[in-house]
């Protein structure tokens, strides 16, 4: 499960990084050269194939079949996909929680202040304890 | 069978409203927040269970003694396409109101499980891709990003902890390992999924003040616990100290939410200042034997309606 989502990973990396599609043989160049630099493991154009369409599935990638060979690009940019996340995990009091357990939720500037007087406070009994 | 929904939508009211009402405002609950959670979930099933119970046993009353003959009469009377006679409108009403209810709750915990599911998925597949994972901690990955958060991503095969750059750059080894724990004990634990049914239960019935009520306590309740075992592994200093460094790193909310409303914080009631508080003067611990009570109690409550509807069944 893990090394699909490594493998997954890799093909997005090559696609933010391109800036034109590629096509799933000029994606399996560019791994393979990658993968000669790191000396990581080769990869068949089949296993880039099933990657790619799990990305499409997952709408990470869009394809474009009016040409041959199809054609792969990123659907939304990196940065974008980062602010996307950035806004789930740091949330709105709307969807707070919803989907994922935070250490400590969104704390108001004020307290934020009290807690920095607090700080002291933890420092203090934890080091002369 | 109209002394038995009498007691029942007593009982219904009673944990509908004076009990929860009383339980969200009581001291004890921090120091004793597994038994209170337990408490808590024990008062919303049976809460529901006898609303529901209520409605039906009236309902049923038109179509006969006991709730086995009258459910039997009841499959027998709408197969035929009729309603018995002397059937008030009240009664039918009460019947359909207790079987929409139903279908009411259940449907919309399905809808809140299956949307969450999916949320949690694309979040999954978007924090694969933009993380790495961390090496030695299995399951654990870390984002680049300088805003310092920490969280776990329930899920029903696949779950996964998430750290920062900025929350490593900020804790030392203690504090970090305080934070894992914490994390470790809401998947442990399985409290996504408490939380689930408390949230969905609040969206079900928005015109219910109790149910968000209960919500909130449950929210700082699985706090408490996952803070409780995070403390096992390290000194409640640690664990506070975490807590104080990550709320006051220039809290992100304020600069990435400036469109979320201005919401009514005070400032010593606080969730971060409650837990460091509570971690570094609070109370000790319930005693044994008053928790095991309240336990007990938590268990009779949960069968009190399911022993009301026995012993009328017997008793018809």
């Amino acid at each position: 499960m893990a090394q699909l989502g490594e493998l997954e990973r890799s093909i997005m990396d090559a696609l933010w990084a391109s800036e034109n599609p590629l096509s799933a043989t000029e994606l399996q160049e560019y791994l393979e050269e990658r993968a000669r630099e790191t000396s990581g493991k080769q990869l068949a154009v089949t296993t880039v194939l099933t990657v790619l369409s799990r990305l499409e599935h997952k709408s990470l990638v869009v394809r474009d079949r009016t040409v041959r060979p199809h054609l792969y690009r990123a659907s939304s940019s990196q940065a974008d996909h980062t602010a996307e996340l950035m806004h789930e995990i740091l949330g709105s009091s709307t969807d707070r929680g919803e989907v994922l357990a935070r250490f400590l939720g969104s704390v108001s500037p004020e307290e934020a202040a009290a807690l920095r007087g607090l700080l002291d406070q933890t420092r203090d009994s934890g080091r002369s304890a | 069978m109209i002394a038995s929904t009498i007691a029942l939508a007593v009982l219904a009211w009673a944990l509908a409203w004076p009990i929860p009402a009383r339980l969200s405002r009581a001291h004890w609950t921090s120091r004793a927040p597994r038994t209170a959670l337990v408490l808590w979930q024990s008062i919303a099933l049976t809460g529901g269970l006898s609303m529901i119970g209520s409605l039906l046993i009236f309902g049923l009353s038109a179509y006969g003694d006991s709730p086995l003959s009258a459910g039997d009469a009841l499959v027998r009377e709408t197969l035929a396409g009729g309603i018995p006679d002397g059937a008030t409108i009240f009664q039918v009403g009460s019947l359909s109101f207790a079987v929409l209810l139903t279908g009411h709750l259940l449907l919309n915990l399905t809808a809140t499980f299956v949307r969450t599911e999916r949320q949690r998925r694309r979040h999954l597949d978007l924090v694969t891709l933009l993380s790495d994972p961390v090496p030695g901690e299995p399951r654990t990955r870390r984002l680049d990003h300088p805003a310092p958060v920490a969280y776990c991503l329930p899920g029903a095969f696949r779950s996964v902890t998430v750290l920062s750059d900025g929350l490593l750059d900020l804790l030392d080894e203690d504090e970090l390992r305080a934070v894992l724990e914490h994390e470790r004990a809401h998947l442990q634990h399985q409290h996504a999924l408490v939380l689930l049914s408390f949230r969905s239960w609040g969206n079900a019935l928005p015109w219910f003040p109790i149910a968000h009520l209960a919500e909130t306590a449950v929210e700082s309740l699985v706090e408490y616990i996952a803070d409780d075992q995070a403390r096992t592994v390290v000194d409640s200093h640690q664990l506070a100290s975490a807590i104080a460094l990550i709320g006051s790193a220039g809290a992100p909310s304020g600069a990435v939410h400036a469109d979320s409303p201005a919401r009514d914080y005070r400032v010593d009631t606080g969730v971060a200042t409650t837990r460091i508080r509570r971690l570094l003067d609070g109370p000790p611990p319930l005693e044994p034997r008053v928790r095991i009570a309240i336990l007990t109690g938590a268990i009779l409550l949960l069968l009190l309606p399911l022993t009301l509807l026995l012993t009328i069944s017997l008793v018809a």
